[in-house]
């Protein structure tokens, strides 16, 4: 490592987590570990719950975690504690090592190559602690549940208001002689009220999430927000079965491009268990589809300057032109099947699908008649033929515009055809998520209802 | 149960110095702290492992250990709650000074001393799972199903097998006079594989276990059961052809499908959604809510089942509580703090994911009585629908009382027949008006094979659930085929 890199990874990291790992590193080679890799984080935070105007929680948070894996060869094993005291680091590298001595020589396994670590990693401003106290967060849920319940006097309950506000520090050293670590900060606030028309009632929410508490939105746009979306479900009903064409709103869009994902990620890929095998190189979108991987965007949700494994995350293109561009690899499955690792161990980083030039106002209005969907129940994806079926409610559109909200519906395809069958994608990127993309319109899914 | 006191005593007092009447001086200073109603600590050490094979190897495995304790306040309907993984004297005071501020003010409360040790039931025993095996005869047992799955068919291409262990140790020592301990074994075995036959690629999964010893998967071939059923599912779905889209009546086979249950009815009779309002259950007590053919019971006290538990996390006993009986609401599910605040009795079902996760009603083992069916009957009564016999999770909003849960495998009914098998599909329905719809209740209730996990509030539990077969005239069903 340079000394420069030293210096500026020696000012971000907390020294006491570095010991630890420092410690960590030394016993595991003094057990005989050809290799080795620790990863330490503390954590705590604020979470207040405010229900009725009256606190309902008060949650003092305070986690910590170590967790070290060992090589002998090609034998691995690990091991974690939450006592970072010598001895228990001491007994945690014994119990991986103890583990090592049974499990299985794998060609593949090891740390990530060396010349891929992050020696010189930039520092993405993740770090904004917010000052706030007990009674400031229980002021500012009661603030925000006052505005929801004031908006509409459909709002007759809440499953009430949580402002939380989180600190962590983390280190990751191995081997190789890498260490880094930096801390990061988040805070949210989030609002879930119940509205009641008739005989039934709908329930909805808003959050709002940032690395600042600058970033966040008001008390009065989030609870507004919350009660005007729970408003617009009430009196919700089933359509009749059909094929229609279908609008992820950007509540649900992420998660569609997160199937995606998980169907590139090398582990799916080298045990055969994806409907995107052999995807490289091909058309997986329509040619006008591009998404960018952004890692070191400041102040980022889900900015990092390195993977879980040490190696230096950079910006890249993973669809251009509709064309899957790279795998979504760590070292291991980079290694299984004979590529690179693209710095993804542990995920992606700040994905962004490129907008489209549309609203969602005009999505619809393409649409014509069809489905909008806001939001989506139940687990039925599956990752090995890409067959999806999962709880919907939302919105029937006709005449392109809004006529009546839906719910108890399903909506069905498989997402290999869902993907290539993607019309348009709105402008109304959503910046709270990892996954960074608007509406999506696709042409055509089954709805089943009555 | 005092030999699990001294278990507990062993982990929590004797390394850290702390004493019993410390506890309790712990408890009567935040209790003296004005407009405190309630205070509890809740101790635990865990221990856990796991094993998996891919590629025909044991290839990782890892090991941890958690512990700490957790300390909370209540006064009214306010709860104050902070954690700490540091088990020492100073380390409990600063909690409760930190919790007590829930309340600024109000009458000094006194605490009851314990007077025992509160007798919980005794369904499993106090045992080390993670010692219950040698190390070579673990890496066996994952080797065997490997083994077996690719020796019941070549198109088998991969299997993915997984062994885990959990010892957790707790105890519970609350203003209220209790004082609990429990010692609490958990072990699970899971597989799934990979079928390839013309291009096409099919899964299949399985897996069971309890509050058992790792011997447990070893006895009457039961591991190796898990490995067949995996094998047989995979080759099923091999088979099957698009699902059908639309309303239908549908027959739920017996077992791990109960996970209807768990969904459309379990879930909003917590007790927390009925005290604020918010379930679509809520004030519905002695209505009618599903078929005079509908008795649900949640049951903790099910021998070395998953969902079984000796005292739930506030040391109260756990317990079977009827449900719906008949078709009408008897209750809900509760822990000390809503059962406070509705005026009824604790149900025991106060649970919480670790002593860093605040206790709240949850569910246990959810099943449905047996009915009169013989459950070919109720195959042969359908003229078209679908049968549908495993499933994956599945999810419910309280609220809305609108559920689904997707199965994995399922096939068509065709003049009284159980014909072609059909691709996973999600069913949806809206819980208090499905369960009207149940028209007949199969003789033959099974409960699952204990892999259920129950998440909350972000917070995991371990559950089971059970069913007899079951009709249900029209529920949605999520297929493809219009």
């Amino acid at each position: 490592m340079s000394a420069e890199a030293n210096m500026k990874a020696n000012k971000q990291m907390d020294p006491e987590l570095m010991r630890a790992v420092e410690y960590a590193l030394a016993e595991a080679k003094g057990a005989g570990a050809t290799a080795a890799e620790a990863s330490i984080g503390m954590e705590s935070g604020l979470s207040v719950t405010v229900r009725n105007s009256e606190v309902e929680t008060l949650e003092y948070h305070q986690d910590k975690g170590l967790g070290i894996t060992v090589y002998f060869g090609r034998r691995k094993g690990s091991a974690s504690s939450s006592d970072f005291s010598k001895e228990a680091i001491a007994d945690t590298v014994k119990a991986a090592s103890n583990i090592a001595k049974f499990t299985a020589e794998d060609e593949y396994s090891g740390l990530a190559d060396e010349s891929r670590m992050a020696w010189n990693y930039p520092d993405l401003d993740l770090c904004h602690p917010w000052a706030v106290n007990s009674e400031e967060a229980i002021d500012l849920a009661i603030a925000t549940e006052q505005a929801a319940r004031d908006r509409d006097a459909r709002i007759i309950n809440t499953d009430g208001v949580s402002v939380n506000s989180h600190r962590g520090t983390h280190v990751y050293a191995n081997s190789h002689g890498f260490i880094g670590g930096y801390p990061t900060t988040r805070h949210s606030i989030s609002c879930t009220v119940i509205g009641k028309e008739s005989d039934t009632m709908q329930r909805d929410y808003w959050f709002s999430t940032s690395r600042m508490a600058s970033g966040l939105e008001s008390p009065e746009f989030i609870g507004q927000k919350a009660a005007d979306r729970t408003v617009s479900r009430l009196g919700a009903r089933k359509v009749s079965t059909c094929e229609v064409p279908v609008i992820f709103s950007n509540d649900v869009s992420s998660g569609l491009i997160g199937h995606f994902l998980r169907a590139v990620r090398g582990g799916a890929l080298y045990r055969k268990a994806s409907f995107l095998l052999d995807s490289l190189g091909q058309k997986v979108f329509p040619d006008w589809m591009h998404m960018r991987e952004e890692p070191h965007v400041l102040q980022g949700i889900a900015s990092a300057p390195y993977d879980s494994e040490g190696v230096a995350t950079s910006a890249n293109d993973l669809v251009k032109d509709g064309i899957l561009q790279h795998y979504i690899l760590d070292s291991y499955a980079a290694r299984r099947l004979g590529l690179e690792s693209t710095a993804n161990a542990g995920g992606v980083h700040n994905l962004i699908v490129q907008a489209g030039p549309k609203s969602l106002e005009q999505l619809i209005s393409d649409m014509g008649k069809g489905l909008v969907v806001t939001e989506l129940m139940g687990q039925g994806v599956n990752g090995v033929t890409g067959d999806y079926s999962r709880g919907a409610a939302g919105f029937w559109v006709e005449n392109g515009e809004i006529q009546f909200p839906v719910e108890e519906v399903t909506v069905a395809g498989n997402l290999k055809d869902m993907f290539l069958n993607i019309a348009e994608i709105a402008q109304d990127v959503d910046p709270r998520r990892n996954i960074q993309v608007g509406s999506i319109l696709l042409n055509k899914m089954t709805v089943a209802g009555e | 149960m005092s030999k699990d006191l001294d278990v507990a005593k062993a982990l929590f007092f004797e390394p850290t110095g702390l004493e019993m009447n410390q506890l309790e001086s712990t408890l009567g200073s935040m209790m003296s702290h004005g407009g405190i109603d309630a205070a509890d600590l809740y101790f635990q050490h865990t221990r856990y492992e796991s094993w998996s094979l891919e590629d025909s190897r044991v290839k990782d495995g890892s090991f941890g250990i958690d512990k700490g304790v957790g300390v909370r306040a209540i006064s009214g309907e306010k709860t104050g709650f902070a954690y700490s993984d540091d088990i020492s004297l100073s380390a409990l005071e600063k909690s409760a000074q930190t919790v007590q501020a829930i309340s600024r003010q109000g009458q000094e409360k006194s605490i009851l001393v314990p007077s025992g040790l509160v007798q919980g039931n005794q369904l499993y025993a106090p045992i080390d799972p993670l010692g219950s095996l040698n190390e070579k005869d673990k890496i066996q047992l994952l080797e065997s199903l490997d083994k077996e799955a690719r020796r019941l068919d070549p198109r088998i291409k991969q299997v993915m097998v997984g062994l885990a262990a959990t010892h957790d140790v707790i105890l519970v020592a609350a203003s209220d006079g209790t004082l609990a301990t429990d010692v609490r074994p958990l072990v699970r075995l899971s597989v799934s594989v990979i079928a390839e036959q013309d291009g096409r690629r099919e899964i299949g999964s399985s897996g069971g276990g309890g509050r058992v010893p790792y011997s447990y998967f070893l006895e009457e071939e039961r591991g190796l059961s898990y490995a067949r059923e995996a094998v047989r599912q995979a080759l099923v779905n091999l088979e099957a052809i698009d699902a059908p889209a639309g309303s239908m009546t549908v027959v739920l086979g017996p077992g791990w499908p109960g996970v209807l249950l768990h969904e459309a009815v379990g879930h909003g009779l917590e007790g927390d959604f009925n005290r604020k309002g918010s379930s679509a259950f809520s004030g519905r007590v002695g209505e009618k809510v599903a078929s005079p053919l509908c008795t649900i019971v949640d049951d903790g006290t099910i021998e070395n089942r998953r969902g079984s538990l000796n005292i739930d996390d506030e040391g109260v006993p756990t317990q079977c509580t009827t449900l719906i009986e008949n078709g009408v609401l008897k209750g809900y599910i509760q822990d000390k703090l809503n059962a406070r605040l509705m005026g009824v009795q604790p149900t025991g079902n106060g649970r919480r994911e670790s002593y860093s996760h605040l206790p709240m009603p949850r569910m246990t083992n959810t099943y449905m009585l047996p009915g009169d069916h013989d459950p070919q009957e109720i195959i042969k009564s359908v003229d078209k629908g679908l049968y549908a016999v495993n499933f994956g999770g599945g999810q419910v909003d309280i609220t809305s009382g609108k559920f689904v849960f997707s199965a994995s495998e399922a096939y068509l009914i065709e003049n009284g027949k159980v014909t072609t098998p059909v691709r996973g599909a999600t069913l949806i329905g809206n819980g208090p008006e499905a369960m009207t719809r149940v028209s007949m209740v199969g003789n033959d209730l099974k409960l699952d094979l204990g892999v259920g996990t129950c998440g909350k509030d972000g917070q995991s539990v371990p559950v089971g659930v059970g069913q007899p077969t079951l009709r249900i005239d029209g529920l949605t069903v999520g297929g493809t085929s219009a």
